[in-house]
């Protein structure tokens, strides 16, 4: 088990760069070699440090004047400030690059999250909570991004610093080299233990956060409903418990990361102190150096020592903050692979819908907008291409379908709809409606039997070109930010000013927008809080009117419109639809009496169908449904 | 300041280890600025050849020094994360609770988006805040002072080098974050748009999909995230300048000590400087400059987290704008209800008003039906009876009291309603009909259920009465949800009951079966139910037809069907004209 979490975590670690690579493929080694100059050009001063203070140790003991040594002084301090001129170029250059790196693969990498988004199914969004999809932008990418612009770059600088280091105490002394490699372990160790603990209490107060967040949600929307009940001390005894379970893992976390530092530093301290003494021990009992330099163990051996003994932990303290980051950035980019490696939807579609001209009853394509459409249908086997006019006529054969595959929803549903018929589904919540209408515009795909479009199975039409012909009025509506004028025109974005007010007034919706503070103007907020549940209603149907479709899908579409409103709406909507198909699903039968056929379903069969005059005649489930005897819901 | 007072009441029985931090980190700090002091006159020893004997005596102090350092930053990191996380905890707490004593309108007036961000990201950004406070803001100038002494302690003149650095870098480090501070308050709040906009996407993905918009919105967040992602380099950009800026800080001091150490060294012969000074002037120079780059991101945070707390003080401040009288009316002695020429307004500032001169009686025990176009302000009117909004004018009378006499939880017990937009919440069914009455026993809760004809469809499911609601209700169908919140609601026995369109997804018979159920068990209750269908309605005693905020007409069905135009027209767009399927339809109601 922990192996594959393991293996795992290798392989969102190598895909992760594989990815940064693909973003940036010339910028991203660059950054890395200036990080690695930067690194190598900050551990070298030592040396040069060391040589200075060798030369004043000599100038010392043999009482040498200033001047003598002065050449000699002044050229190390030369070399090293040449050094760091150098160094200070790659600092600058790196952190600009890295500005420029961190932002742009944020923006690349959102960009790729939302529209692979875009193309996943709705079975997708049906399947996953709206909480963890947000998370992926919101906390995924944030850990993600501190993981790759400060962490990664802080653990290559420090492993280079580091081996830099480690390879001049070698130079000088094995020995002391080794005191310092043994203090390294412990506080590796310790960084390990502490920082672990740490990495997982701050995961599980991510944890608490969202469950806090889930409480707080609810409670709040649920707030006038609370004030109703006098409820209000209820809610915050269950606000209380996630708030304390939250206070819990926060503690814990923060107990851990806070106490991190200060215990890797006085152990730092401690291997200081060691390193004296070993450095002291070595000279009072002259114990032959083991070193690549083959210098003998000396005052101006052990100063150096020291320093480097302090920058040596001052890195493995840099390193270790950067553990809680690094777990916690490849969970969340785990969980962001994930997303991304969710099956799009797929579309096997080659018939397109096409702009026409209609001459002797012979179709043509043109790219003129000619008001008329026809589908474009290329046959493999013959190579040849064939024109069908779109008239938006929806046929069903026996179609079953299933959400999953051990539990059929629909059976055998047959139904024509013709260009200028009204076509209306009854029945119980779960008889299956809506689903009927997810699987004319292949939200979903049958199981078995046939839909045809205009006498194309609806297979072979491309989503898009399928998706575009109908127009949907959907039960929940959903309205977008901006202002009313782009949420009508969403229906179809090229649509005028008044065609958009056109289609408005035939929605019934002119009046409301009219007298809205900045009338088509106004600013809705992305749940149109600010209209009333009516309101939006009549908006969705603005805008699916502008688009102008030749089969109209409205479900549920106006249960929250008063009957006298909806009488006004009914007429715009049969003038607009006049000569094409109309789908209507209504528990409020005085919606549906009208149609041409009305089918009652049940447990996903049609089990009545006519028009509403025969079906009171035959006296069965309609008929009790309309006059109160049968339960809806 | 006043934001910080207000926030400070939340600290609470935190205060101690929030106080003790500082000293802990006091401690800390200076055993920190004794060690490489101590650790020169180790290197001198060392130096000198002073032998292994000199040598573990400072060893041994070091060590001793180390171990109280150690102890001093331990606890300071276990008192900083207890007063921190206590602090958020209890700040939390308190916002929730201020949130709790809304009005209606004040629930109105913050979006619940930006309820929820106040409480978990603006919270979290003080606590982070607060623990700089505590802790690092006092770590950073200390250690900056003791640093500092010690450097001209130790390094006499050639401590002179600090006094040209730090200003430098100080400037440089103020003038960063003055630049990018701007940047990052104009950037974040488009960085929350981004976000709002994936969700709407999320939400509505359907209608998305339906409209072949997936293009359209894929170029729209590319060109809000391009938007984002330019700001942001360019603040990232700038504040980038801070590390090569400290860089060359400590460079500069690096090689102002070798030259100029080194010269005064061998001329003075180590009387003015010898090389353990030497090497602890450079120690030194590293926590100066490391101070103070801890000080410019002290003073970056909290000016984000300052526009946290102002954000997070608006809820605590926020005045409930209806408030409990001094002696309140403690009992509601009948259902009677008297509106008094009552105007109302959910904006003072806004032009015309929702209800206007409203006078309206009504007797204990009466069922009255409300009717009305959308917007006719049919719910505005129920409202001001349980006093979830206060009248602009005039007054509300329930049983003979203005309903601002009374107290309010006493009130709102005795006016049951059942609201347009209903929630459950997540819990068993059992649990969401409790809410009417926490101490129901079982029988009662399956006596209110069969009342509101919910018995039924409960029965069905796998768990009964134990079946779990998902948060929203997601797993009960439209129709269920509404009998489940009636059921909640008689579950109260109020003296007035009011449905706010409350069975709209009911069928009719059903419908009819409720309201014939309300008679018998609750009779004395006086019951207000405003519907879409007349068919709802139709047997009240009254029928109030509401139009644009006033009231057009009151009578019974037969005498508004022969004298109110509006209600012919909704009751006729819902009945066909054919009289015997009307009758039909009515007598099955009945029946």
């Amino acid at each position: 088990m922990s192996q594959k979490r393991k293996q795992n975590r290798k392989g969102t670690i190598l895909r992760l760069i594989r990815m940064l690579f693909q973003y940036y493929p010339k910028l991203l080694p660059c950054i890395m070699v200036l990080i690695c100059i930067n690194a190598v050009i900050s551990a070298i001063p030592s040396i040069f440090q060391q040589k200075v203070i060798a030369i004043i140790q000599t100038a010392w003991e043999q009482g040498l004047a200033w001047e003598r040594v002065q050449p000699d002084v002044v050229k190390n301090v030369t070399t090293l400030a040449s050094l760091y001129g150098a160094s200070l170029l790659a600092n600058v250059l790196y952190n600009q690059l890295m500005a420029f790196f961190t932002q742009g693969t944020l923006a690349k990498l959102r960009d790729e999250m939302f529209s692979h988004m875009e193309k996943l199914p709705i079975r997708y969004f049906d399947t996953n909570k709206r909480g963890s999809i947000m998370s992926y932008y919101t906390n995924d990418v944030d850990s993600m991004r501190q993981m790759v612009s400060q962490s990664f770059p802080q653990l290559m600088i420090s492993m280079i610093t580091i081996t830099t280091i480690l390879c001049i105490m070698m130079y000088y002394s094995i020995w002391m080299g080794l005191v310092i490699i043994l203090g390294s372990f412990v506080s590796i160790f310790i960084t390990r233990t502490v920082g672990g603990k740490s990495a997982r209490y701050f995961i599980a107060q991510q944890k608490y956060v969202a469950a806090t967040e889930g409480v707080v949600e609810e409670m709040i929307n649920g707030g006038k409903v609370i004030k109703v009940f006098n409820h209000e001390d209820e809610a915050e005894t269950a606000f209380d418990e996630a708030n304390d379970a939250l206070y819990e893992a926060a503690y814990n976390a923060n107990r851990y990361s806070n106490t991190l530092m200060p215990i890797l530093n006085n152990v730092s301290y401690i291997i200081y102190v060691l390193v004296a003494v070993v450095g002291g021990l070595l000279i009072e009992y002259n114990v032959p150096n083991l070193s690549f330099s083959g210098l003998p163990i000396s005052i101006a051996v052990v100063v150096p020592f020291l320093g480097m003994s302090r920058q040596f932990a001052g890195m493995i303290q840099q390193v270790s903050p950067q553990i809680n980051s690094i777990v916690m950035g490849l969970a969340g980019t785990e969980r962001i692979f994930a997303m991304l490696d969710e099956e799009p939807e797929t579309d096997e579609g080659y018939v397109t819908l096409v702009n026409a001209t209609e001459k002797n009853g012979v179709l043509e394509e043109t790219d003129e907008k000619t008001g008329i459409w026809a589908w474009k249908h290329p046959h493999q086997a013959d190579g040849t291409v064939t024109y069908e006019k779109l008239r938006g006529d929806v046929r069903f054969f026996d179609v079953d379908f299933a959400y999953n595959p051990d539990k059929t929803i629909l059976h055998n549903i047959t139904l024509y709809g013709k260009p200028g018929q009204k076509i209306a589904f009854v029945g119980a919540t779960g008889a299956g409606k809506t689903t009927i209408t997810n699987l004319i515009n292949r939200f979903y795909d049958i199981e078995d039997g046939k839909i045809r479009y205009d006498g194309i199975n609806i297979n072979k039409i491309k989503k898009s070109a399928l998706r575009k012909s109908l127009g949907i009025v959907l039960q929940e509506t959903v309205l977008f930010t901006g202002t009313v004028m782009e949420n009508i025109r969403y229906g179809r974005l090229d649509a005028t000013d008044e065609e958009c007010i056109a289609a408005a007034k035939l929605a019934g919706a002119h009046s409301f927008i009219k007298n809205l503070p900045q009338g088509y103007q106004t600013m809705l907020d992305g749940d149109g809080s600010n209209l009333s549940q009516g309101q939006c209603q009549l908006l969705a149907i603005a805008r699916a009117a502008v688009a102008d479709p030749p089969v109209m899908i409205m479900d549920e579409a106006t249960s929250s419109i008063d009957t006298r409103t909806e009488q006004i709406v009914q007429r715009g909507m049969d003038a607009l639809m006049a000569g094409r198909t109309v789908f209507v699903i209504a528990h409020r039968l005085s919606t549906v009496k009208n149609s041409n056929v009305i089918l009652v379903l049940d447990h996903g069969r049609v089990i009545e169908r006519g028009t509403h005059e025969e079906l009171l005649a035959m006296k069965g489930q309609y008929y009790q449904l309309y006059t109160g005897a049968f339960e809806l819901e | 300041m006043n934001t910080l007072r207000q926030l400070y009441q939340s600290v609470r029985e935190f205060r101690k280890p929030a106080f003790q931090t500082p000293f802990l980190v006091i401690g800390e700090v200076i055993f920190e600025a004794l060690i490489p002091y101590t650790i020169a006159m180790l290197v001198n020893e060392v130096k000198a050849g002073g032998g292994i004997d000199r040598i573990m005596h400072y060893a041994w102090i070091l060590l001793a020094m180390s171990m109280a350092s150690l102890l001093f930053g331990y606890l300071a990191g276990l008192t900083c994360a207890r007063s921190s996380c206590g602090f958020a905890r209890n700040l939390r707490h308190d916002v929730f609770h201020r949130i709790q004593q809304f009005s209606f309108a004040n629930i109105d007036r913050f979006s619940s988006a930006s309820l929820v961000t106040r409480l978990t990201t603006d919270i979290q950004n003080i606590q982070m805040a607060f623990m700089m406070i505590i802790r690092t803001a006092i770590r950073a100038p200390l250690n900056l002072i003791f640093s500092f002494a010690m450097a001209f302690y130790m390094g006499g003149s050639m401590a002179v080098i600090f006094l040209a650095v730090i200003p430098v870098l100080g400037i440089g480090l103020y003038a960063v974050a003055k630049v990018t501070m701007p940047l990052f308050k104009a950037g974040f709040p488009k960085y929350d748009a981004l976000n709002e906009s994936v969700e709407e996407n999320v939400k509505g993905i359907r209608v998305v999909k339906s409209f072949v918009r997936e293009d359209y919105e894929t170029e729209k967040f590319h060109n809000a995230s391009e938007n984002i992602r330019k700001i942001f380099t360019k603040a990232e950009r700038i504040l980038a300048l801070n590390s090569p800026l400290m860089q060359m800080c400590i460079y500069s001091v690096m090689l102002f000590v070798l030259s100029v150490g080194s010269k005064r060294i061998i001329t003075t012969n180590g009387a003015a400087l010898d090389i353990g000074q030497f090497s602890t002037l450079l120690t030194y120079s590293f926590q100066i400059l490391s101070s103070l780059m801890m000080l410019s991101m002290i003073f970056v945070m909290m000016t984000f987290s300052a526009e946290s707390a102002q954000r997070v003080c608006e809820v605590l401040r926020e005045e409930s704008t209806i408030k409990n009288p001094e002696h309140p009316v403690m009992e509601v002695a009948d259902g009677s209800i008297d509106f008094d020429h009552v105007s109302f307004r959910y904006f003072r500032d806004s032009e015309n008003p929702v209800l206007d001169n409203i006078d309206l009686h009504i007797r204990s025990g009466e069922t009255i039906g409300i009717i009305g176009g959308t917007g006719s302000s049919k719910s505005s009117l129920v409202q001001l009876i349980p006093r979830l909004y206060d009248v602009t004018d005039g007054s509300v009378h329930v049983s003979g009291q203005d309903v601002r006499n009374y107290d309010l939880e006493v009130l709102r017990d005795s006016v049951a309603m059942v609201l347009q937009k209903n929630v459950l919440f997540s819990g068993t069914i059992a649990e969401n009909i409790r809410w009417g009455n926490k101490d129901a026993d079982d029988e009662e809760v399956k006596h209110v259920c069969r009342l509101a004809c919910a018995d039924e469809f409960i029965d069905k499911m796998p768990e009964g009465y134990n079946t779990y609601i998902e948060q929203g209700g997601t797993n009960v169908s439209g129709g269920q949800k509404q009998r489940l919140c009636i059921a909640r609601a008689l579950l109260k026995k109020p003296k007035i009951l009011i449905l706010d369109d409350s069975t709209s997804a009911v069928d009719t018979r059903t419908d009819a079966l409720i309201r014939k159920a309300m008679k018998e068990y609750i009779p004395s209750t006086t019951k207000i139910i405003i519907a879409q269908r007349t068919s709802s309605v139709e047997d009240a005693d009254r029928i109030i037809v509401m139009d644009n905020g006033t009231i057009n007409a009151i009578g019974t069905s037969e005498e508004l069907l022969k004298t109110n135009e509006i209600y012919r027209e909704v009751y006729f767009s819902q009945n066909r004209q054919d009289s015997d399927e009307t009758e039909l339809s009515v007598s099955e109601a009945a029946a």
